[in-house]
């Protein structure tokens, strides 16, 4: 089970550290089209609209965020793979 | 989700470089939602998908409001490309990918690209003079029937 504090271990890690909107999503689109159902992709991140952004892009894309960590200056967003629709 | 629209729909009207960038993010990034997006470019947007400017998009000091001087220092010559070069340096630092680079993202990620036709014959231009990522060239029936259906539709 996924704590807050440690999350699970992740299958890729895209590291977008220093990207802006729209990176971190774009980093993350590019890493699920080559994921497959049940990989997790752990984004790292320091845009702050990082977070709200990539749980709209699971909503939207049917996918499901386990756990976001906060790191002391990143966060870590985990994301498990449940669909993978048109690419 | 059924009731969500699913379709992205941007007309592209502005030249200018700060112009460019909305369309592009949010046409990324609908992609990666899985959307359907449709850019169709038309009047001074033309000027982001020609081959002789896509890479050298300016900022108008005239006319902006929001720029720190008055207007009319922005008429002296110089102006728009030192604050072009400003804007530039900004966005360096953020990491925020060129228009080029921002293009081919999101013809990766498969946002479509539509010229319009009677901008294009207005400009003297062919699809030859258009970058490569360029879908095809439409027309505005082309563009309502997009629209019409499903879609958000946006003018920038």
């Amino acid at each position: 089970m996924a704590t807050p504090e440690s999350g699970v271990k992740p299958t890729t890690v895209v590291d977008s550290r220093g990207t802006m909107c729209p990176g971190p999503i774009t980093d993350l689109f590019r890493a699920y089209r080559n994921a497959n159902i049940g990989d997790i992709i752990e984004l790292w991140a320091t845009d702050p609209a990082a977070k709200s952004d990539s749980e709209a892009w699971a909503k939207r894309s049917g996918n499901e965020i386990v756990a976001v960590i906060d790191e002391k200056d990143h966060i870590r967003i985990q994301v498990r793979i449940l669909k993978k629709g048109r690419q | 989700m059924s009731e969500k629209r699913n379709k992205l729909v941007i007309i592209c009207s502005k030249g200018s470089l700060d112009m460019a960038y909305p369309p592009l993010m949010l046409a990324t990034t609908g992609a990666a939602m899985g959307m359907e997006v449709h850019l169709y470019f038309t009047f001074w947007g033309v000027n982001m998908i020609t081959k002789k400017t896509v890479d050298s998009l300016k900022i108008s000091p005239v006319g902006n409001p929001a720029l720190p001087m008055p207007n009319i220092l922005g008429m002296l010559p110089g102006m728009t490309s030192m604050l072009t070069s400003m804007m530039q340096k900004k966005m360096d630092k953020i990491k925020m990918p060129s228009i080029p680079e921002m293009i081919k993202t999101a013809k990766e990620s498969g946002v479509k690209f539509h010229a319009c036709s009677p901008t294009l014959d207005m400009m003297g231009l062919k699809r030859e003079d258009l970058i490569p990522e360029v879908d095809d060239i439409i027309g505005a029936a082309t563009y309502l029937d997009l629209a019409s259906e499903d879609a958000i539709t946006l003018f920038i």
